[in-house]
């Protein structure tokens, strides 16, 4: 993943638009993720509403680890901001730092996250018990995904950002990791509140 | 288009000028950086060249070649099927008996093939990735290496597909639209393996699309030559653009819902199943709410092919160039608003199939529109009737007649009857056919002398076109009456139906068939023009059909890098042809 | 942003006041839930109601000091906004089908069913609301 061995084309550093080549294709990523979000979400709300039925289930979600993580994830995301305000002024060694706190915010967050749905699958709740369940887990997991991966390329990110290369990219990464956190900011009431 | 802001602006690390104020730059100004100005360094293996390059160029033509080949195998399960309606129970040569199983797996791996394997990467992959940098005057995409892994993705989708027919099972054969339960139950459909690899298939690809619309976008928004304006890129570049919005836009529905299908059909979950509190007609909403711009989407690309060879061939300005952009936009919002045509009878709500009703017959008005602006653009010309000319004009023939039945269609009364019969079949292959074929001859004809260098044979180009727009009709007007008449669609042996057996309708089916043979035999001489022509066509110059666009001021076929000559800067619209200040009637965009 | 030549200023008070606000908020969408717990009030519309209505202003905060999409060009907001109309739309396609149980002459029994038996088993204290009474 190195991006001095890489020759950059001429085109990728072109900004007709006066929005980083960067940030304008995370900004479109983000459009992309909104629909396949909405999907899944939609979806579930409409089963939600039409199934009166399933808050009986929803009963047994853990509001307080749904909090905990909601409080991993606002606080990741504030790490997420930081590093960008640490890049804005050119500090490559801080904004790696602050990027690392999110990254733990990150892993923090699929540590609970396993924890909860071990507990909940030994509890006999699993994806096929019930189709609250079913959306329950494909949700999640489809959020989950989105933090792992979001990880992973902080980390690569970041291990570029302390040697003071493509800072640019630092903002990027947070803008999807904000919209991540957007997410679980709506799914948080969705799964963990309407009982 | 103001530009002060580069990313040069927030943080960058990697060495040039931080101040540089103007996003619109000059290779030569740019020292060691871009490094695709250096041009001396060694060529690399053939294998490293070919397989693992990141130039846009390259992958166009690996999009190009995967989609041609995933072509013969879309023709070859067409060939096998029909054979079977034509002469239900006889051993089709090259395949032998084909029994209900497999007949339901080659009609799903035609349709799902030729769209998501053939028209999306030929029209979308293959000549967004060769032409977008090319026609916007730029070195390459802004993301090479994320290009190549879409690419990359896209093969791996094909592998898997192909992979799926020879697992236990056999290929899927729930159609390409893959209704639950059908889809969702091995023990109904049958292919416990086949099933969930196709959804995965399919799944890859939209990925691989995903990464491409989004790299194309960004190398549009952002890296325009010097000079092009917004109204100053060629229509192809913006449908390919419009398009793979629409795609973005669309799309997201389905991946969740793929994955919601994919745990129903692998663990038992219970999203389309009604007797566990789901619901089977979500997964149609979630498919159409994606299909149907997903026609659009293939659709705006073959306008735009068509917009850039009628304009060099009548020598004259695009009719009315801010209206098509416009109707494009208008055509691909509308589309988000029509989907539920394809449910009028899977038991949606009377009054929604009203409300879909209006809209899609309101949406037939903008189509309808660029066609006029297509016939006007011609009109008064000086028409060259060369071949990727007779093409784009078949084209715009062809199209009409899908258009004009989807009317038919669309009016919910009338498809109670219609629906699910060969009508159906008809109006959509009068739509995709000129879409994934035509449009695709008349590109391939158009770009093949900057392509490779070489032209290819004009006479052998006319022969292919005649037969093949011969034999298409002749397929395809026989499947209308057969519709007309109540033939349902998703029947394996028509023997078993007296009343679809009655006067003739056999007879229709046999032409249809025959008339498919001629059509994909006729392919070989495509093919053959196509690959000698690569290597022993007559060489081409630098603009052989005298066009304004950029790609045609640089060399053929362009260099790694592209202009060798710096990139060019832009002075004008791409259509002015026949201008009367100019003695040449063609005035090259970036000429001064 | 202002002018790209300007040093940047650090904002990062800014953005540790913008943290606690959505921390606050977060709490605020949790005390109706834990209320109704508490007290055994059947309240769920008020603590929907206010979750969703703390969700949106989380979202916002977010979006405005977090992404500075205020600040963005303007056709990035729109883009989202569009995006999320689109399955405004197909909600409002879907809903009356998937949402609903019965239409103009037509009902999905099967989905009925699944309804009436999951309320037949709540009242008949299967797993629903335990700790009522
Ligand atoms: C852009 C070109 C078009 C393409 C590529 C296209 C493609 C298709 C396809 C693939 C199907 C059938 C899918 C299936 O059931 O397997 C279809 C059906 C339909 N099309 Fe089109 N179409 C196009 C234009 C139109 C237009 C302009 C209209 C109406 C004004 C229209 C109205 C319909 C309707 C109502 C159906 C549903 C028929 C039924 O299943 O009963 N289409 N089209
Ligand atoms: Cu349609």
């Amino acid at each position: 993943m190195s991006s001095s061995a890489f020759p950059r084309p001429i085109a990728t550093t072109r900004s007709a638009t006066g929005i980083s080549t960067g940030k304008l294709a995370v900004w479109w990523l983000i459009a992309s993720e909104i629909v396949i979000f909405g999907g899944v979400l939609g979806s579930y709300i409409m089963h939600r509403i039409g199934h009166p039925e399933w808050a009986s289930q929803a009963e047994h979600t853990n509001t307080w680890l749904g909090a905990f993580n909601t409080i991993v994830l606002l606080s990741s995301s504030l790490s997420a901001v930081l590093a960008h305000n640490a890049a804005e002024m050119k500090d490559g060694k801080k904004a790696a730092k602050f990027l690392w706190f999110t990254i733990l915010g990150a892993a923090t967050f699929l540590v609970v996250k396993s924890f909860e749905w071990t507990h909940e699958i030994n509890a006999g709740l699993t994806i096929t018990s019930h189709t609250f369940w079913s959306f329950y887990y494909t949700a999640a997991g489809i959020h989950g995904l989105h933090v792992l991966v979001g990880g992973i390329i902080m980390a690569v990110i970041a291990v570029d950002a302390a040697k003071g290369k493509d800072l640019q990219r630092v903002e990027a990464v947070g803008l999807y990791w904000h919209f991540v956190d957007i997410v679980w900011i709506f799914l948080f009431p969705l799964l963990y509140i309407s009982k | 288009m103001s530009s002060t802001a580069t990313d040069t602006a927030h943080g960058d690390g990697h060495g040039h000028d931080a101040h540089a104020p103007s996003g619109w730059d000059d290779p030569h100004g740019h020292g060691g950086h871009g490094a695709h100005d250096a041009h001396g360094h060694a060529e690399p293996h053939w294998l490293i060249k070919y397989f693992w390059s990141t130039d846009h160029k390259i992958i166009g033509m690996q999009y190009l070649f995967t989609g041609m080949f995933m072509a013969l195998i879309g023709g070859f399960a067409v060939y096998v099927f029909r054979m079977q309606l034509a002469f239900p129970g006889m051993s089709v040569p090259f395949y032998g008996r084909v029994t209900a199983t497999d007949y339901n797996a080659l009609v799903t791996t035609h349709g799902s093939v030729m769209i998501f394997w053939v028209a999306m990467p030929v029209l979308i992959a293959a000549l967004g990735n060769y032409l977008i940098p090319l026609m916007i005057g730029c070195d390459d995409m802004v993301f090479p290496r994320l290009n190549r892994l879409s690419y990359q993705l896209f093969l791996i989708s094909a592998i898997v597909l192909i992979y799926s027919f020879f697992v236990d099972g056999g290929a899927f054969g729930g159609a390409w639209t893959a209704y639950p339960p059908l889809s969702a139950k091995a023990e109904y459909n049958l292919t416990p393996t086949g099933a969930p690899l196709w959804l995965f298939a399919v799944a890859l690809e939209f990925a691989a699309f995903l990464l491409g619309g989004i790299n194309f976008v960004t190398t549009v928004m952002n890296s325009r030559a010097k000079g092009m304006k917004m109204f100053d890129v060629p229509i192809v570049v913006w449908m390919i653009i419009i398009a793979s919005i629409l795609f973005m836009a669309s799309v997201g529905p389905l991946i969740a819902g793929a994955v919601m299908l994919m745990f129903d059909q692998t663990i038992g979950t219970g999203f389309f199943d009604p007797n566990k509190g789901g619901d089977p007609v979500l997964w149609q909403h979630l498919f159409w709410f994606f299909g149907h711009p997903e026609v659009y989407v293939v659709l705006l690309p073959a306008m735009g092919i068509v917009a850039e060879v009628i304009t060099t061939f009548s020598r004259k300005k695009l009719f009315a160039y801010k209206s098509v952009l416009y109707t494009a936009v208008g055509t691909g919002g509308l589309s988000f608003f029509v989907w539920a045509h394809h449910q009028f009878i899977a038991g949606i709500d009377p009054r929604m199939a009203n409300i879909f009703s209006v809209t899609t017959l309101l949406i037939s008005i903008p189509v309808a529109e660029m066609v006029f602006v297509y016939i006007a653009t011609l009109f008064g010309g000086s028409i060259r009737l060369t071949t990727p000319m007779l093409w784009a004009l078949a084209f715009i023939a062809e199209f009409l007649l899908g258009g004009v039945t989807g009317i038919f269609l669309g009016a919910s009364g009338a498809d109670i009857y219609f629906h699910d019969t060969y009508f159906v079949i008809a109006h959509f292959h009068y739509t995709f056919f000129p879409i994934a074929f035509i449009a695709s001859f008349a590109a391939l004809t158009y770009w093949f002398p900057k392509m490779f260098g070489r032209y290819m044979n004009d006479t052998w180009g006319k022969v292919h076109f005649w037969i093949s727009i011969i034999s298409f009709n002749c397929i395809f007007i026989p499947l209308f009456l057969l519709g007309a008449r109540g033939d349902h669609r998703r029947i394996y042996d028509y023997t078993h139906f007296p009343d679809l057996m009655k006067s003739g309708m056999q007879d229709l089916r046999i032409l249809a068939t025959l008339s498919l043979v001629v059509l994909l035999v006729t392919q070989v001489i495509f093919l053959v023009n196509f690959f000698y022509s690569m290597v022993k066509g007559k060489k081409a110059e630098q603009n052989p059909w005298k066009a304004n666009t950029l790609e045609w001021q640089c060399p053929s076929p362009p260099p790694h890098g592209n202009f060798p000559d710096g990139l060019p800067t832009v002075h004008r619209g791409p259509y002015e042809f026949s201008h009367p200040d100019r003695q040449e009637d063609y005035w090259p965009q970036n000429a001064s | 942003m202002s002018d790209p030549h300007a040093p940047h200023a650090d904002h990062s008070k800014h953005y540790i006041k913008i943290w606690i606000a959505l921390l606050v908020l977060l709490m605020v969408s949790l005390v109706p839930a834990i209320i109704a717990q508490q007290l055994h009030l059947n309240i769920t519309g008020i603590v929907v109601v206010t979750a969703f209505a703390v969700a949106f202003i989380k979202a916002y905060l977010v979006i405005k000091h977090f992404m500075h999409l205020t600040i963005e060009k303007k056709y990035v907001g729109f883009l989202f906004l569009t995006m999320l109309a689109f399955m405004l739309v197909f909600v409002g396609g879907v809903s009356p089908d998937v949402m609903k149980h019965e239409g103009q002459r037509w009902t999905n029994d099967a989905a009925k069913k699944v309804v009436d038996e999951g309320m037949k088993a709540e009242k008949a204290g299967g797993h629903g609301e335990p700790e009522k009474h």
